[in-house]
């Protein structure tokens, strides 16, 4: 960071700064009480943002400086277990090393929040940015909301603490947002004021369900499932539970970003966002930071007289079937742009959920799944041009279609 | 058991489909699957606690002239005879329980 040690952007109204100084703001903007690092590419900046803000005495946090993300994750989930607020940040390898502890924490119902500055995964080796990472976890349990812009990255992060400690959730929140585009992407954003923050979020109730705490002794995660007594009904009882939680969020985010844009001002999609999709024959399904340069291509392409639209799809977990079937039945064609591969579906993630989408709609469309910005590749409003052309061509033959590698020939 | 079993705070107002908990202790010991059983030979202990300090499950109970075993309590695994320096503590196969 570039700016004094007394100079608290905190009480600033406003800060030019890339998009992990902002998580960071929006972070110290809900105080936790523990802030766990450990250092990645392309997340680093932000626990260092962090680092600094507790060291100069602006963020009132305990640093929990440990090891390795396994123990990030260990140490954070006593720390909620003991009531405390929580914070972390990591991606590619790192949510890897985290991966065993990292799946625990929904099944607790620890509402911890964490960035996922997403990094594509090795191999090939490489350490840019890339939507793999976030993809491996969608089954994890954690849910997931991916940001478009540097503002909405500080707005959702402080959102994320309200929305998994509301007490029909539960859940730990992932905020996604892109690697190298969006991490070190340097753009104005405005900073709510801390005392609205405070009043918005409320005080945390971390543990209140599970808890370390000598006044209610309890056994934490004991063995349940198996064949026999009441081990099968009591496992199923907490699945179903997490899956409860998991729909209820689709109702507290969109409640949550309601509220946030009355009093704050800034609205932003909570689920799925239509961007021009009144009276368009196709569409276009974005996720993240390429939305920009999407929504570019769109106007370009309507100015030219094409009746294109887009879908950006912000919460992919829980993964919001009513709003992704109501958007997909206004269009007669849907090309999916991703940022990751399904190597098992020859196609992007993103893509074979759309056509899962599909399916409530009643009516299967010819689509096709464009994937590209993998491990930092740009997709730029000429990749896009190029997307919203093949999918306008597009015909319904009942057969899979090979993808589309936008970056093949860069 | 009656005393361990005793309700500490009332969990019937925590959601029961949340994060799993238990509230009440179990009454299974580790001595109900023991296979093996160790043998203390009075004359060879000399008192010296390397068992008690060894056992994994805190059953090693002090006598007036050797150490002796809670078997409700010893799970059976033998960590006790290969440590006892005095070759004292033999485990014999449990039979008829």
């Amino acid at each position: 960071m570039s700016f004094a040690a007394d100079d608290s952007r905190a009480a600033q109204h406003s800060a030019v700064c890339e998009g992990n100084e902002a998580a960071a703001i929006g972070v110290a903007l809900a105080r936790p009480d523990v802030v766990a690092v450990y250092p990645i590419t392309p997340q680093s900046s932000l626990v260092e943002h962090l680092s600094q803000m507790i060291a100069d005495g602006r963020l009132n946090a305990d640093l929990l400086n440990v090891e390795g993300e396994h123990a990030v994750m260990c140490g954070l989930q006593g720390v909620a277990l003991a009531g405390g607020r929580t914070f972390t940040a990591t991606c590619g390898p790192g949510i890897a090393f985290m991966f065993e502890p990292y799946v625990r924490t929904p099944g607790l119902r620890l509402p911890m929040v964490a960035s996922l500055v997403t990094r594509d995964l090795l191999s090939p080796q490489c350490v840019w940015g890339g939507q793999q990472d976030a993809m491996v976890v969608r089954e994890a349990g954690w849910i997931q909301m991916y940001c478009e812009t540097v503002q909405e990255i500080l707005d959702t992060t402080v959102m994320a603490y309200k929305i998994a400690e509301h007490r029909d959730v539960m859940l730990p929140v992932n905020v996604c947002h892109d690697g190298n585009y969006l991490s070190f992407g340097v753009t104005r954003v405005e900073i709510p004021d801390q005392r609205d923050v405070d009043d918005f979020l409320g005080p945390a109730a971390i543990n209140w369900h599970v808890a370390l705490d000598p006044s209610r002794p309890m056994g934490v995660d004991p063995l349940t499932g198996g064949a026999g007594g009441v081990g099968p009904s009591s496992f199923v009882r907490y699945r179903k539970g997490q899956c409860r939680g998991m729909q209820n969020a689709l109702r507290v985010i969109r409640e949550t970003h309601a509220a946030w844009g009355e009093r704050f001002g800034r609205y932003h999609a909570p689920l799925i966002e239509e961007y021009r999709l009144d009276h368009a024959d196709y569409a276009l399904v974005t996720i993240g930071s390429m939305t920009g340069a999407a929504k570019d291509a769109v106007d370009t392409a309507r100015a030219a007289g094409e009746a294109v639209g887009l879908i950006k799809i912000k919460t992919f977990r829980p993964f919001p079937l009513e709003a992704m079937a109501a958007a997909l039945a206004k269009v007669q064609r849907v090309g999916v742009v991703d940022r990751s591969v399904s190597f098992g579906w020859n196609s992007g993630p993103v893509y074979q959920e759309t056509l899962g989408a599909l399916h409530h709609t009643g009516r299967p469309i010819p689509a096709i799944s464009f994937i590209g910005g993998l491990a930092g590749a740009d997709i730029t409003a000429e990749h896009f041009a190029r997307a919203i052309t093949i999918t306008r061509e597009l015909s319904w033959d009942g057969r899979p279609r090979e993808p589309v590698w936008l970056n093949e020939n860069d | 058991m009656q005393r361990q079993s005793r309700d500490h705070f009332d969990a019937s107002t925590i959601p029961d489909d949340l994060a799993p908990i238990a509230t009440k202790l179990s009454t299974m010991l580790p001595g109900d699957w023991r296979s093996m059983r160790p043998v203390i030979d009075r004359l060879k202990c000399v008192k010296c606690g390397l068992c008690w300090l060894y056992c994994p499950v805190q059953c090693v109970v002090e006598k007036p002239r050797w150490f002796d075993f809670d078997l409700a309590v010893c799970k059976g695994c033998g960590i006790c005879a290969q440590e006892c320096p005095q070759r004292a503590i033999s485990m014999i196969e449990e039979v008829g329980r």
